[in-house]
């Protein structure tokens, strides 16, 4: 664990001291600012007129070039010109690193001598990575199951007071927000202090003066609650993203068929689980799917509140460690590997469910 | 068990009854509104101890703040934005979050139009494959393209997360614009071009104006998207301060200054600022675009 935070902390050092190498003397301070202003400038430029500028500029050219050539191949060609940006895109950036990526996996760490299978059984075997696995299957059951249980009866419950907008959007807010903000916001509220000293977290201290004899928790340390107090943040970050879909499928249930229930003597428990569960089925296995996803790939808040230490590790943060601060390529190809083997089935299921819906849409 | 119906026809009928409505309706109240407050405690305390002085966010909690005598102080942001750059981390969350949202977008509209109306061998196969890359988690593909990076000498330079971000986001940009491009009236743009009309004309003047609500829906979904991302930014651009944006500096001074609660909530709250501004002015685009695109990996 020393090793990890050996890596990190050389890292931060190096951004501490360009900070401060910026803010030496006055001829510092001349340049400093000549570097504030000059730089940003240029590059808002570039960004503002330049880009849009490149951009519209392609097609016009391409469509002016298009007129040389012979009538009958134009329209073979146009759409080829049209896509190409696209394909340039997909082709650097998905596809020729996701191939490389699995031949990557079955070499050593810089890449030169085969090693086989070698990276994955490290990946199976060692200590942090079987707990990595262990935390994220937890991460996947607790945060799955309770954001979409937790989204779906929230849609059901706002449905029925008059200031639904008002309270979807109040959980939806954290959708806006980083999860490194995110971090920042509970990691503070979960900030400890040994007894005696006053708690300036929010959440030991209303403990106790809820429970006077409460002994304070640090709730990122403890090893056996701080994996469900950052599945806890991530919870709070989610919950309106399931709430704000399901409570769109909500209101496509028709007025009529509710109606007609509760006119039939239907209790409203009885109408929740007999009509409106298996009318939200599909809409809640995407949501559903999407958080499993969420799930395997987590890595943000992990990285801001804990590291991975602590028994906190997930299978992507590891991976991070193993590019930057182990410099081991073959280990980190391996752990992406196994994370895109563990995300196709769900990936894909819910494409064809997502694509079924448009067609029946 | 008492019928229900009739329970609830002598409600209306009789005028206390409904009373008794509303009181069993109080739970609902109490959890709605219970979970909201919940889910604003945590923003309220990053809030109150952003502006409060040093000594006093370490030693008593920040709900103490609401108590007279009211001591706050703007100290924390002039010390963040100042000594510790983050004025210029926002800039560059600014540098890199705006073409990030341009260039996809763009480049998604041309291959969608293209997808959607245009007749060509392995259209069908092409969109396919489109949509099948949207499984691809982009840790996979982090370690070939920063090696791409490192060859090209582009890692930490803002074009290279621009571009990173590009190809990241248009499978998912792609997909929702091919499929709002493709439902636009068949006849109109027969038309169009029976009245000779260039592709280029018709592209410029009819279906991007007509695309507005999904590409609106798009941008502020890339925009929050690459606004709040670390990852990506953290591997292209997280070694270079001068380019790295406020989600990698945050994550540096969580690092650095630990238990300096007064600077790391005014630094959170700066970078949430533009964020939520955006979420609460939009918020109808987003939704509609989160609708669209609940399979974005």
């Amino acid at each position: 664990m020393l090793l990890y935070d050996a890596g990190r902390e050389s890292y931060t050092k190096g951004w501490n001291q360009s900070i401060h190498r910026l803010d030496k003397g006055a001829a510092g301070a001349a340049e400093r600012r000549r570097f504030a202003v000059a730089r940003p400038v240029l590059t808002a430029l570039l960004v503002i007129v330049g880009i849009p500028a490149v951009q519209v500029g392609y097609v016009v050219l391409a469509e002016h070039l298009l007129r040389f050539v012979p009538e009958k191949h134009q329209g073979k060609l146009r759409p080829w010109l049209w896509l190409a940006p696209a394909l340039f895109f997909l082709g650097v950036f998905l596809v020729y690193p996701a191939a490389s990526t699995f031949y990557l996996s079955v070499l050593g760490p810089d890449s030169r001598e085969f090693v086989g299978v070698q990276n994955y059984r490290f990946a199976f075997t060692e200590r942090e990575m079987l707990i990595a696995f262990r935390n994220n299957v937890f991460w996947l059951v607790v945060f799955t199951g309770i954001t979409v249980s937790l989204g779906l009866a929230m849609a059901v419950l706002t449905d029925r007071v008059r200031y639904e907008p008002v309270a979807r959007a109040v959980m939806f807010l954290p959708m806006a927000i980083s999860f490194v903000a995110a971090g920042v916001i509970w990691k503070f509220v979960y900030e400890f202090r040994p007894l005696g000293l006053p708690q300036i977290g929010s959440l030991n201290a209303l403990l106790l003066s809820v429970v006077p004899s409460f002994q304070p928790v640090a709730w990122l340390v403890n090893s056996s609650v701080n994996n469900a107090a950052l599945i806890l943040v991530a919870v709070w970050v989610w919950v309106g993203f399931c709430l704000v879909i399901l409570s769109a499928a909500l209101k496509g249930i028709p007025v009529e068929v509710l109606e007609a229930a509760r006119v039939d003597g239907a209790t409203e428990w009885r109408i929740f689980w007999r009509i409106i569960l298996p009318m939200l089925a599909p809409t809640i296995t995407v949501v559903a799917t999407t958080m499993v996803i969420y799930a395997l790939k987590a890595f943000d808040i992990v990285y801001v509140m804990t590291n991975g230490n602590f028994d906190t590790e997930v299978i992507a943060n590891r991976m991070y460690k193993e590019m930057f601060n182990f410099r081991d390529f073959g280990r980190a190809s391996a752990m992406a590997v196994i994370l895109f083997l563990a995300t196709i089935p769900v990936m894909a299921a819910n494409i064809r469910r997502f694509r079924q819906q448009e067609l029946t849409r | 068990m008492n019928p229900p119906a009739l329970a609830a026809e002598r409600t209306v009928r009789n005028g206390p009854r409904r009373l008794s409505a509303a009181w069993r309706h109080l739970p609902v109240h109490v959890i709605v509104i219970g979970l909201c407050v919940l889910w604003l405690v945590p923003v309220m305390g990053l809030l109150v101890s952003s502006f409060r002085p040093p000594r006093l966010v370490a030693s008593t909690g920040w709900w103490a703040a609401l108590a007279p005598p009211f001591r706050f102080t703007l100290e924390n942001y002039r010390e963040v934005l100042g000594a510790y750059g983050m004025g210029r981390s926002f800039l560059n969350s600014l540098f890199i979050a705006i073409p990030a949202t341009i260039i996809p977008i763009a480049v998604a509209a041309y291959a969608a139009y293209a997808l959607a109306w245009m007749r060509f061998w392995g259209r069908e196969v092409l969109f396919a494959m489109v949509v099948g890359s949207l499984v691809i988690p982009l840790q996979m593909t982090l370690v070939p393209v920063l090696r791409l990076f490192n060859q090209f000498g582009l890692s930490g330079t803002f074009p290279a997360v621009w571009m990173a971000h590009t190809g990241y986001g248009l499978p998912f940009a792609i997909y929702l614009l091919r499929n709002f491009i493709g439902a636009l009236p068949r006849d109109l743009l027969e038309s169009a071009h029976m009245d000779g009309a260039s592709h280029l004309t018709v592209f410029f003047r009819l279906i991007l104006p007509l695309s507005v609500p999904a590409i609106a829906s798009l941008a502020i979904f890339q925009f929050l998207w690459v606004w709040n991302d670390l990852l990506v930014a953290l591997i292209f651009v997280g070694g270079t301060p001068s380019v790295a944006p406020m989600t990698v500096a945050i994550g540096n001074l969580v690092n650095s200054l630990g238990q300096n609660w007064q600077l790391l909530t005014a630094a959170a709250f700066i970078s949430m600022l533009l964020p939520v501004v955006i979420f609460v002015s939009l918020q109808r685009y987003l939704v509609r675009g989160i609708l669209a695109g609940a399979i974005k990996g």
